[in-house]
Protein backbone atom coordinates (compact mmCIF):
# COMPACT_ATOMS: atom_id res chain seq x y z
CA UNK A 1 0.00 0.00 0.00
CA UNK A 2 2.72 2.49 0.84
CA UNK A 3 4.63 1.83 -2.22
CA UNK A 4 1.18 1.12 -4.82
CA UNK A 5 0.20 4.24 -7.09
CA UNK A 6 -3.18 3.25 -8.03
CA UNK A 7 -5.11 5.36 -5.09
CA UNK A 8 -2.98 7.68 -5.99
CA UNK A 9 -4.16 8.18 -9.21
CA UNK A 10 -7.89 7.70 -7.56
CA UNK A 11 -7.21 11.06 -5.53
CA UNK A 12 -6.52 13.07 -8.72
CA UNK A 13 -9.33 11.50 -10.20
CA UNK A 14 -11.94 11.80 -7.16
CA UNK A 15 -10.71 15.49 -6.59
CA UNK A 16 -10.80 16.81 -9.96
CA UNK A 17 -14.30 14.95 -9.81
CA UNK A 18 -14.66 17.30 -6.53
CA UNK A 19 -13.58 20.29 -8.45
CA UNK A 20 -15.79 20.58 -11.30
CA UNK A 21 -18.62 19.19 -10.18
CA UNK A 22 -18.38 21.10 -6.95
CA UNK A 23 -18.86 24.04 -8.91
CA UNK A 24 -20.79 23.32 -11.82
CA UNK A 25 -22.99 20.92 -10.33
CA UNK A 26 -26.44 21.90 -9.02
CA UNK A 27 -27.09 22.47 -5.32
CA UNK A 28 -30.12 23.99 -3.51
CA UNK A 29 -31.22 26.87 -3.07
CA UNK A 30 -30.75 28.68 0.61
CA UNK A 31 -30.97 32.52 2.33
CA UNK A 32 -27.97 33.65 3.79
CA UNK A 33 -25.46 30.75 2.66
CA UNK A 34 -26.48 31.20 -1.37
CA UNK A 35 -23.32 29.83 -2.91
CA UNK A 36 -21.23 29.23 -0.62
CA UNK A 37 -23.09 26.12 0.40
CA UNK A 38 -20.32 24.59 -1.58
CA UNK A 39 -18.46 24.98 0.82
CA UNK A 40 -19.27 21.61 1.94
CA UNK A 41 -16.96 20.39 -0.11
CA UNK A 42 -14.21 21.68 0.69
CA UNK A 43 -14.59 22.67 4.43
CA UNK A 44 -16.59 19.84 5.74
CA UNK A 45 -14.23 17.77 3.69
CA UNK A 46 -11.19 18.77 6.32
CA UNK A 47 -12.58 17.99 9.06
CA UNK A 48 -14.00 14.31 7.89
CA UNK A 49 -10.45 13.93 6.19
CA UNK A 50 -8.70 15.25 9.88
CA UNK A 51 -10.75 12.81 11.86
CA UNK A 52 -9.97 9.93 9.73
CA UNK A 53 -6.08 10.60 10.32
CA UNK A 54 -6.53 10.76 13.88
CA UNK A 55 -8.27 7.40 13.94
CA UNK A 56 -5.16 6.18 11.99
CA UNK A 57 -3.28 8.06 14.29
CA UNK A 58 -4.50 6.72 17.49
CA UNK A 59 -4.84 2.73 16.18
CA UNK A 60 -0.74 3.02 15.25
CA UNK A 61 -0.52 4.87 18.61
CA UNK A 62 -2.63 1.20 20.14
CA UNK A 63 0.15 -0.81 18.36
CA UNK A 64 2.89 0.85 18.97
CA UNK A 65 1.68 0.84 22.90
CA UNK A 66 1.39 -3.09 22.08
CA UNK A 67 4.49 -4.87 20.61
CA UNK A 68 6.97 -1.58 20.37
CA UNK A 69 8.33 -1.38 17.22
CA UNK A 70 9.27 1.96 16.38
CA UNK A 71 7.29 1.74 12.48
CA UNK A 72 3.94 2.24 14.70
CA UNK A 73 5.54 4.98 16.52
CA UNK A 74 6.43 6.67 13.02
CA UNK A 75 2.84 6.02 11.50
CA UNK A 76 1.42 7.38 14.16
CA UNK A 77 3.08 10.26 14.17
CA UNK A 78 2.95 11.50 10.64
CA UNK A 79 -0.52 10.78 10.20
CA UNK A 80 -1.23 12.91 13.74
CA UNK A 81 0.63 15.53 11.83
CA UNK A 82 -1.13 15.50 8.54
CA UNK A 83 -4.33 15.67 10.76
CA UNK A 84 -3.59 18.92 12.23
CA UNK A 85 -2.31 20.13 8.57
CA UNK A 86 -6.31 19.48 7.80
CA UNK A 87 -7.50 20.72 10.57
CA UNK A 88 -5.96 24.12 10.87
CA UNK A 89 -7.27 24.13 7.25
CA UNK A 90 -10.68 23.06 8.68
CA UNK A 91 -10.51 26.37 10.87
CA UNK A 92 -9.41 28.95 8.93
CA UNK A 93 -11.52 28.09 5.92
CA UNK A 94 -14.42 27.41 8.58
CA UNK A 95 -13.47 31.12 9.75
CA UNK A 96 -13.87 32.70 6.35
CA UNK A 97 -17.48 30.89 5.59
CA UNK A 98 -18.21 32.44 8.96
CA UNK A 99 -17.38 35.82 7.68
CA UNK A 100 -19.92 35.66 5.47
CA UNK A 101 -22.44 33.64 7.05
CA UNK A 102 -22.59 34.11 10.65
CA UNK A 103 -21.04 37.90 10.66
CA UNK A 104 -17.86 37.37 11.96
CA UNK A 105 -14.62 35.93 11.19
CA UNK A 106 -14.70 34.43 14.99
CA UNK A 107 -17.83 33.88 17.03
CA UNK A 108 -16.95 32.16 19.81
CA UNK A 109 -19.10 29.38 18.67
CA UNK A 110 -19.33 26.08 20.85
CA UNK A 111 -18.22 24.36 17.84
CA UNK A 112 -15.17 26.70 16.87
CA UNK A 113 -14.37 26.83 20.24
CA UNK A 114 -14.74 22.85 20.68
CA UNK A 115 -12.30 22.79 17.85
CA UNK A 116 -9.78 25.08 18.52
CA UNK A 117 -9.08 23.27 21.73
CA UNK A 118 -9.28 19.65 20.12
CA UNK A 119 -6.44 21.17 17.80
CA UNK A 120 -4.08 22.45 20.40
CA UNK A 121 -4.46 19.71 22.50
CA UNK A 122 -2.87 17.80 19.28
CA UNK A 123 -0.35 20.51 19.02
CA UNK A 124 0.75 19.62 22.19
CA UNK A 125 1.31 15.83 21.67
CA UNK A 126 4.10 17.38 19.58
CA UNK A 127 5.15 19.54 22.13
CA UNK A 128 5.30 16.67 24.72
CA UNK A 129 6.81 14.81 22.12
CA UNK A 130 9.88 16.88 21.23
CA UNK A 131 10.58 17.59 24.70
CA UNK A 132 11.64 14.46 25.32
CA UNK A 133 15.23 13.34 24.31
CA UNK A 134 15.31 9.82 24.81
CA UNK A 135 13.52 7.94 21.51
CA UNK A 136 12.00 5.35 23.33
CA UNK A 137 10.37 6.96 26.21
CA UNK A 138 9.83 9.78 23.91
CA UNK A 139 7.81 7.58 21.26
CA UNK A 140 6.01 5.44 24.83
CA UNK A 141 4.76 8.33 26.08
CA UNK A 142 3.59 9.97 23.02
CA UNK A 143 1.86 6.76 22.80
CA UNK A 144 0.19 7.02 25.41
CA UNK A 145 -0.86 11.02 25.10
CA UNK A 146 -2.22 10.37 21.82
CA UNK A 147 -5.02 8.05 22.89
CA UNK A 148 -5.78 10.77 25.38
CA UNK A 149 -5.82 13.69 22.30
CA UNK A 150 -8.00 11.36 20.60
CA UNK A 151 -10.12 10.71 23.68
CA UNK A 152 -11.18 14.73 23.96
CA UNK A 153 -12.16 14.18 20.46
CA UNK A 154 -15.52 13.19 21.57
CA UNK A 155 -16.29 16.05 23.88
CA UNK A 156 -14.82 18.63 22.07
CA UNK A 157 -16.04 17.96 18.73
CA UNK A 158 -18.80 15.21 18.66
CA UNK A 159 -20.66 16.22 22.02
CA UNK A 160 -20.63 19.27 23.75
CA UNK A 161 -20.98 21.64 19.90
CA UNK A 162 -24.14 19.47 19.33
CA UNK A 163 -26.00 19.99 22.76
CA UNK A 164 -25.48 23.59 23.30
CA UNK A 165 -27.01 26.21 20.51
CA UNK A 166 -24.69 26.98 17.80
CA UNK A 167 -24.62 28.58 15.01
CA UNK A 168 -23.06 25.99 13.18
CA UNK A 169 -25.28 23.11 11.48
CA UNK A 170 -25.81 20.12 14.04
CA UNK A 171 -26.58 22.14 17.18
CA UNK A 172 -29.40 21.20 20.17
CA UNK A 173 -29.20 17.44 19.20
CA UNK A 174 -29.58 17.82 15.47
CA UNK A 175 -27.51 16.06 12.45
CA UNK A 176 -25.06 18.20 10.70
CA UNK A 177 -26.76 16.96 7.64
CA UNK A 178 -30.31 16.69 7.50
CA UNK A 179 -32.25 16.41 4.20
CA UNK A 180 -32.70 20.55 5.38
CA UNK A 181 -29.41 21.27 4.61
CA UNK A 182 -28.06 19.34 1.96
CA UNK A 183 -30.18 17.07 -0.99
CA UNK A 184 -28.69 13.95 -2.87
CA UNK A 185 -26.67 15.73 -5.88
CA UNK A 186 -24.53 17.46 -2.94
CA UNK A 187 -24.02 13.95 -0.58
CA UNK A 188 -22.53 12.04 -3.48
CA UNK A 189 -20.39 14.53 -4.48
CA UNK A 190 -19.44 15.13 -0.91
CA UNK A 191 -19.41 11.06 -0.33
CA UNK A 192 -17.74 9.90 -3.19
CA UNK A 193 -16.20 12.80 -4.26
CA UNK A 194 -14.63 15.02 -1.66
CA UNK A 195 -14.24 12.60 1.32
CA UNK A 196 -12.20 9.77 -0.09
CA UNK A 197 -10.81 12.47 -2.32
CA UNK A 198 -8.73 14.54 -0.02
CA UNK A 199 -8.84 11.60 2.26
CA UNK A 200 -6.36 9.50 -0.23
CA UNK A 201 -4.44 13.04 -0.86
CA UNK A 202 -3.76 12.94 3.16
CA UNK A 203 -2.53 9.69 3.28
CA UNK A 204 -0.40 10.13 0.28
CA UNK A 205 1.45 13.22 2.13
CA UNK A 206 1.51 11.06 5.38
CA UNK A 207 3.05 7.83 3.34
CA UNK A 208 5.82 10.45 2.13
CA UNK A 209 6.73 11.82 5.14
CA UNK A 210 6.50 8.08 6.74
CA UNK A 211 8.76 6.71 3.49
CA UNK A 212 11.29 9.74 4.32
CA UNK A 213 11.80 8.92 8.27
CA UNK A 214 12.24 5.24 7.68
CA UNK A 215 14.77 6.37 5.09
CA UNK A 216 16.65 8.15 7.00
CA UNK A 217 16.23 6.30 9.85
CA UNK A 218 17.70 3.41 8.55
CA UNK A 219 20.18 4.96 7.10
CA UNK A 220 21.27 6.13 9.99
CA UNK A 221 21.89 2.83 11.26
CA UNK A 222 24.19 1.58 8.46
CA UNK A 223 26.49 4.74 8.63
CA UNK B 1 -3.74 -3.88 -11.88
CA UNK B 2 -6.07 -6.51 -10.95
CA UNK B 3 -9.26 -6.99 -10.91
CA UNK B 4 -10.60 -5.98 -7.84
CA UNK B 5 -8.78 -2.31 -8.88
CA UNK B 6 -11.27 -2.51 -12.16
CA UNK B 7 -13.79 -3.18 -10.03
CA UNK B 8 -13.13 -0.37 -8.25
CA UNK B 9 -13.04 1.98 -10.79
CA UNK B 10 -16.30 1.18 -12.31
CA UNK B 11 -17.76 1.01 -8.71
CA UNK B 12 -16.97 5.00 -8.41
CA UNK B 13 -17.53 5.11 -12.43
CA UNK B 14 -21.35 4.31 -12.10
CA UNK B 15 -21.84 5.91 -8.95
CA UNK B 16 -20.77 9.31 -10.81
CA UNK B 17 -23.29 8.40 -13.62
CA UNK B 18 -25.97 8.72 -11.25
CA UNK B 19 -25.11 12.45 -10.98
CA UNK B 20 -26.70 13.26 -14.17
CA UNK B 21 -30.00 11.69 -13.54
CA UNK B 22 -31.01 13.99 -10.37
CA UNK B 23 -34.91 14.24 -11.47
CA UNK B 24 -36.38 16.81 -8.38
CA UNK B 25 -35.94 18.87 -6.35
CA UNK B 26 -37.83 19.51 -3.14
CA UNK B 27 -40.20 22.60 -3.27
CA UNK B 28 -38.85 26.32 -2.60
CA UNK B 29 -40.71 28.70 -1.26
CA UNK B 30 -39.16 31.78 -1.85
CA UNK B 31 -36.22 31.84 -4.62
CA UNK B 32 -32.77 33.24 -2.89
CA UNK B 33 -30.44 35.03 -5.52
CA UNK B 34 -28.85 32.26 -6.87
CA UNK B 35 -25.62 32.34 -9.74
CA UNK B 36 -27.85 30.93 -12.17
CA UNK B 37 -26.34 33.23 -14.94
CA UNK B 38 -22.78 33.34 -12.88
CA UNK B 39 -22.85 30.14 -14.56
CA UNK B 40 -23.78 30.17 -17.87
CA UNK B 41 -21.96 33.48 -18.89
CA UNK B 42 -20.70 34.84 -15.53
CA UNK B 43 -17.13 32.96 -16.38
CA UNK B 44 -17.49 30.50 -13.21
CA UNK B 45 -15.85 28.03 -15.88
CA UNK B 46 -12.51 30.23 -15.45
CA UNK B 47 -12.70 29.54 -11.43
CA UNK B 48 -12.85 25.98 -12.07
CA UNK B 49 -9.95 26.15 -14.58
CA UNK B 50 -8.30 27.50 -12.52
CA UNK B 51 -8.61 25.43 -9.61
CA UNK B 52 -7.96 21.91 -11.73
CA UNK B 53 -4.61 23.67 -12.84
CA UNK B 54 -3.73 24.41 -8.86
CA UNK B 55 -4.85 20.73 -8.08
CA UNK B 56 -2.73 19.38 -11.19
CA UNK B 57 0.44 21.37 -9.58
CA UNK B 58 -0.10 20.23 -6.47
CA UNK B 59 0.07 16.52 -8.22
CA UNK B 60 2.72 16.85 -9.96
CA UNK B 61 4.57 18.56 -7.15
CA UNK B 62 3.93 15.39 -5.36
CA UNK B 63 4.44 13.04 -7.97
CA UNK B 64 8.12 14.40 -7.92
CA UNK B 65 8.60 14.12 -4.21
CA UNK B 66 7.33 10.46 -4.49
CA UNK B 67 9.59 9.34 -7.18
CA UNK B 68 12.83 10.76 -5.22
CA UNK B 69 12.10 9.17 -2.47
CA UNK B 70 11.54 6.40 -4.81
CA UNK B 71 14.73 6.83 -5.72
CA UNK B 72 16.53 7.29 -2.73
CA UNK B 73 15.50 3.89 -1.61
CA UNK B 74 16.28 2.30 -4.33
CA UNK B 75 19.80 3.98 -4.57
CA UNK B 76 20.81 2.72 -1.00
CA UNK B 77 18.94 -0.90 -0.84
CA UNK B 78 18.46 -1.06 2.85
Amino acid sequence: MLRKNWWKILSFILLIYTFTAGFLGGVPAKPILNETIRNLYYHVAMWMAMMIFFIISVVYAIRYLRNNKPVFDIYSVEFARTGIVFGVLGLVTGSVWAKYAWGAFWSNDPKQLGAAIALLIYLAYFVLRNSLTDVDKSARISAVYNVFAFAMLFPTLWIIPRLVESLHPGGMGNPAFNTKDIDSRMRLIFDLGAVPGWTLLGVWISTLRIRLKLFSLKHEIHE
Amino acid sequence: MNKTICRVFLFFACLILTAFVYAQDSLQKEKPQMAGLMRSNGKIYVVVAVVVIILAGLFIYLINLDRRINSLEKKIKI
